[in-house]
């Protein structure tokens, strides 16, 4: 059950030039949350809607997410103190269903935190993620000590393999057994690692974005079609059947 | 202190207390269900139903703009059918008004939807009539007294629950529009809707909403609601909701002092679920401070100058 609360800020941290880390002490809310879903944080007074991000790591009653400075509200985040509490609505969305066995994560950029506690939620999982440079890694130590292999590629050629993710997914899949998919990141690399998990006959769970309003399901903007109709990227998804979506 | 009368008469329905929640920013009450039990609000407006289920509109759907945002959904609705079929039992379990909004292609659409919704138990049917026309060619109903008069009409004829027209702001005299509807027998009017407004992203020079343009809600509407509320009460005498851009106690007693019966909150529903309540409490205070014994005494009482 989401819920609203005000949640003191425990640290904030600079992961790389405009991607910050920020640990919550958020309770109940915390302790409710499952791999994939979000929270909805209230970027100051000025801003009418809260920022929807996806949540990166559980810890008892500690929440981590990790976001990007995009615009006016991220920018304000980024400039909290720790000890000043943020007005919190979660957790939000429908995340990943956890199966039996090994999965395999996969991040692309803004889009590798979630995996980290989605990583962390599998009896067993590997991870493929990808950067645009070795300037972006993030959370790399973090997944080290949840996954078993964790391959990186970058856009640029400055970390691991010179190229893109799906590339990574291809060989991941043709080497092991896994039992799902996970993935988040920007629409076209989760549109090619739909496509590879689909050849290679492993159920895809893909975590999509689109500009929302509420972030409880009851204004429908944040509209995604899937299996031929307009689903609420909130309240259905963030995570689809890849299969299910009309890429 | 004595205990404030916050029930209000609304064209013989009684609310509990003046705040309803917009149409469009509740959905069906689920939801924000989950946060509140929905008897604490005075009423429910219902996400806008039409004739057949309709998909909406492509995404982005919302863009935020200074203390305002935009929105095109398009009316993504399951149809009124299925509303009768599968949300309205449900909300029926509340002790809350349910009003049901309804947008029509046609003027007869209006009253096939009014006919089965006052059947179904709805205690009020608010009519939008700031919907494309398809059948005038791309005008809308909401524009033009003679067609706004026409549709209030034909769902005045079919409707056995009281019919609130819902008043579109983007006209030259919204008094004209609002004596067309209480002529055609409007039992009370709500205004106002979204005005049409666009915003660009500069880098990539496209319009930020999918449909180019959309609906402005939030604060940055409230005093256009606060003057046209004002202008509607002086020239009809029918009971109005107002609404627009209400996100405290003080913006709700502006419109019910402009004229206003009762208010609905919108969009602030978006960054607190609870903004509906807090409005009601913080409403009830401003009263208790003006040492009124009913909330209905606010209702027209500005002093001009």
């Amino acid at each position: 059950m989401p819920m609203t609360k005000l949640c003191p800020i425990i640290t904030l941290r600079q992961l790389t030039g405009d991607v910050f880390s920020l640990t919550l002490e958020a309770g109940e809310l915390a302790r409710t949350t499952r791999p994939g879903q979000f929270v909805n944080i209230r970027c100051g007074e000025g801003l009418l809607l809260r920022r929807p991000i996806s949540v990166c790591d559980v810890e008892g009653s500690l929440l981590t997410v990790v976001f990007q400075v995009k615009g006016e509200g991220t920018q304000w985040l980024s400039r909290r103190q720790a000890g000043e509490k943020l007005d919190v609505l979660g957790p939000l969305g429908h995340g990943y269903d956890i199966p039996q066995g090994k999965v395999l994560v996969v991040g692309g950029g803004i889009g590798v935190p979630p995996m980290l506690y989605a990583a962390k939620c599998c009896q067993e999982a590997d991870a493929c993620v990808g950067f645009r440079s070795a300037d972006n890694a993030i959370l790399l130590e973090e997944l080290n000590a949840v996954c078993g292999k964790v391959v990186i590629a970058s856009d640029d050629g400055t970390l691991g393999v010179h190229g893109f993710v799906d590339s990574l997914v291809r060989q991941a899949l043709s080497e092991d057994g896994y039992a799902a998919v996970f993935a988040c990141g920007p629409r076209p690399m989760l549109k090619s690692v739909a496509r590879a998990a689909k050849e290679g006959n492993i159920p895809c769970f893909v975590s999509m974005e689109e500009r929302m309003g509420c972030g409880v399901g009851a204004c429908l903007v944040c509209a995604c079609s899937v299996g031929g109709h307009y689903k609420h990227v909130c309240k259905d998804g963030p995570v689809f059947n890849a299969e299910e979506v009309d890429w | 202190m004595e205990k404030i009368d916050l029930s209000v008469d609304f064209a013989g329905v009684t609310l509990k207390n003046p705040v309803v929640v917009a149409s469009g920013t509740f959905g069906f009450g689920r939801e924000f269900g989950q946060f509140y039990d929905l008897s604490e609000l005075g009423g429910i407006c219902v996400k806008g139903l039409t004739l057949h289920p309709r998909e909406g509109n492509p995404p982005p759907r919302i863009a935020e703009t200074p203390m305002g945002i935009l929105n095109s959904v398009g009316l993504q609705n399951p149809g009124v059918d299925g509303f009768i079929a599968h949300e309205l039992p449900w909300l029926r379990e509340h002790d809350v008004k349910i009003i049901a909004n309804i947008s029509g292609n046609t003027p007869e659409e209006y009253g096939i939807m009014c006919e089965k919704l006052s059947r179904a138990g709805v205690d009020m049917i608010e009519v939008n009539i700031s919907s494309p026309n398809v059948k005038a060619g791309g005008l809308q109903y909401g524009v033009v007294p003679e067609m706004a008069a026409q549709v209030t009409e034909e769902a005045k004829g079919h409707s056995d629950v009281p019919v609130m027209v819902k008043l579109s702001p983007n006209v030259t005299d919204i008094t004209a529009i609002a004596r067309a509807a209480a002529e055609a027998g409007a039992d009370a009017l709500s205004l106002i809707n979204t005005i049409r407004g666009m915003r660009i992203d500069v880098r990539t020079r496209r319009p930020v909403l999918k449909m180019n343009t959309g609906g402005l809600s939030g604060p940055a509407v409230l005093p256009v609601a606060v003057r046209m509320v004002w202008e509607v009460a002086q020239a009809v005498d029918l009971p109005i909701l107002g609404m627009g851009g209400v996100s405290k106690g003080e913006d709700a007693a502006q419109l019910m002092l402009a004229g206003a019966s009762a208010v609905a909150v919108g969009t602030a529903c978006f960054a607190d679920p609870y903004a509906p309540l807090r409005v009601r409490d913080s409403l009830e205070k401003i009263a208790a401070e003006q040492g009124l014994a009913r909330m209905s005494e606010l209702t027209g009482g500005v002093k001009p100058w």
